[in-house]
């Protein structure tokens, strides 16, 4: 009975706490590395903390999970949501380090915050503002709030109709993408308490 | 608003149970840290700090335990320094559902620590620990140009990196080690002055804005506090990004929302409206 949650694993480091979150709120998680099961599955969740390089190699090194997910998302319209470097990954490329290609799945680049006010410190870390955009108001996931962000590196899309919400750190930073049934987050669902577990509870809900 | 204010609650912990030590001595047994961690998620702490002081090997086996029951029933980040001396130490603490990790004497010894869990890690985990005593500026010899050293950032104030506990000195710098710290990969330091920890006379608001001035990413001001004047005077006077304080919640002297209640209070952007 019910639905299967499929979270990739491929190496990310808050794979545990996402999959605890999960299950808090009553989700059926399989952590996978399987393509098979990614096609299989009712929803997908793609984790990610760390370096943009180190996230989308280590998600390419698996073989097939890439056109699993494009199949399962882009084709078969799966509900998808990507978590920190997991959202970051649904942009064209990543400009950490050295340019690495994404999933291409919503445009736009991954760049570093470079915030003109030194007073602005880098890593954006804590809580801060999810604000939603006048077109994402009714949106069944995303809400407004206080959420927990950890970046240096942010998703600066190139539609403004892909941006669900923005966060404020020395100037608007994209703190939710949406497009379809996909969805986004820059910060941690699993880590923002009250407000990340109900994010997650509307997730297991939502009908694209 | 911006970025808010983050209030972390510190749990000292040794062989699986929390205690605060008064300057590092006089431990107090205070009671479970995974209970301890599930009241402060409840309360809206917005982050939480395990240090490990465990002297023995099975202490430190016992902490990973403790960090493994406490991310399963936590929804805020955790972070666990005390004894981190290598990549495969933080390995272990982040498997166990630690979120980030802080290295102290490990960093001391070897800064170069600091970028190799960075690299395999990311940045984002990385909690470089910034443990400083004050030391009276040195004297310049007399017919010598005063070097460097005796011309210090604060008015004639220097700070040394100590180590066990604020015991030993190390003749580092303060100030260069975070500058180093910041510059290898570290994410946020975590600064504690080891002459205020235990005393609540209030953070070091020189030493915290002088190392807060003078790098880019955040710093964690940590080491004194008695009220909760002092977490705003961390911020304000200290030019912190968040505020650490062990034994104020503790023992029950102020709540989390009281703080973040002072926080606002003093115009400065915290949670809970």
């Amino acid at each position: 009975m019910g639905e299967r949650v499929a979270l990739i694993d491929y190496g990310a480091g808050n794979l545990h706490s996402v999959q605890n979150a999960l299950r808090t709120v009553g989700a059926a998680v399989e952590v996978t590395d399987d393509p098979h099961k990614v096609r299989s599955a009712d929803r997908i969740v793609l984790p990610g903390v760390g370096s943009y390089r180190a996230c989308a190699r280590g998600l390419k090194a698996i073989d097939g999970m890439v056109e699993a997910l494009e199949e399962r998302v882009q084709v078969g319209a799966a509900p998808f949501l990507g978590v920190c470097v997991g959202m970051q990954l649904l942009a064209d490329r990543g400009v950490e380090h050295a340019t690495t290609r994404g999933l291409g799945w919503i445009a736009g680049e991954v760049v570093r915050i470079e915030p003109s006010d030194p007073a602005i410190k880098v890593p954006h870390i804590g809580w801060n503002d999810v604000a939603l955009m006048p077109h994402a108001k009714n949106h069944a996931v995303i809400e407004a709030g206080e959420a927990y962000f950890l970046h240096s590196y942010h998703f600066a899309a190139s539609d403004p109709a892909d941006i669900a919400a923005l966060t404020d750190h020395g100037e608007g930073l994209v703190a939710a993408v949406a497009k379809d049934n996909m969805l986004g987050v820059q910060f941690h669902p699993e880590k923002s308490q009250a407000y990340g577990l109900a994010l997650l509870e509307r997730f297991l809900e939502w009908r694209p | 608003m911006t970025v808010r204010i983050r209030v972390i609650p510190c749990l000292d912990v040794a062989d699986g149970r929390v205690v605060k030590g008064v300057r590092f001595v006089d431990l107090q047994d205070a009671g479970d840290p995974v209970e301890q961690a599930r009241a402060y998620d409840a309360a809206g702490a917005d982050e939480l700090c395990f240090l490990d002081i465990s002297a023995s090997h099975e202490g430190r086996g016992t902490l990973l335990d403790i960090v493994k029951r406490t991310a399963e029933v936590c929804f805020m980040p955790l972070t666990v320094g005390g004894g981190v001396a290598s990549v495969e130490d933080a390995r272990a603490l982040l498997l166990a559902g630690a979120d980030k990790v802080a290295i102290n004497s490990a960093a001391v010894a070897r800064p170069e620590i600091v970028g190799e869990i960075a690299k395999k890690f990311g940045s984002q985990c990385v909690v470089a620990s910034v443990d400083a005593r004050r030391v009276a500026p040195a004297i310049p010899v007399q017919g010598e140009p005063p070097s460097d050293d005796t011309t210090p950032q604060a008015g004639g104030l220097r700070w040394e990196i100590f180590t066990h506990g604020g015991r030993k000195s190390t003749g580092i710098d303060a100030l260069d080690h975070a500058r180093r710290m910041a510059d290898l990969g570290a994410g946020e330091l975590l600064v504690t002055s080891m002459d205020g920890d235990g005393t609540k006379a209030g953070y070091d608001l020189e030493l915290t804005r002088a190392i807060a001035d003078s790098v880019s990413i955040p710093v964690i001001a940590s080491g004194g506090v008695g009220n909760l004047d002092h977490l705003v005077d961390g911020v304000r006077d200290g030019h912190a990004s968040a505020v650490l304080a062990a034994s104020i919640f503790h023992f029950g002297t102020h709540s989390i929302a009281e703080a973040h209640k002072a926080l606002r209070d003093a115009g400065l952007p915290a949670r809970g409206i």
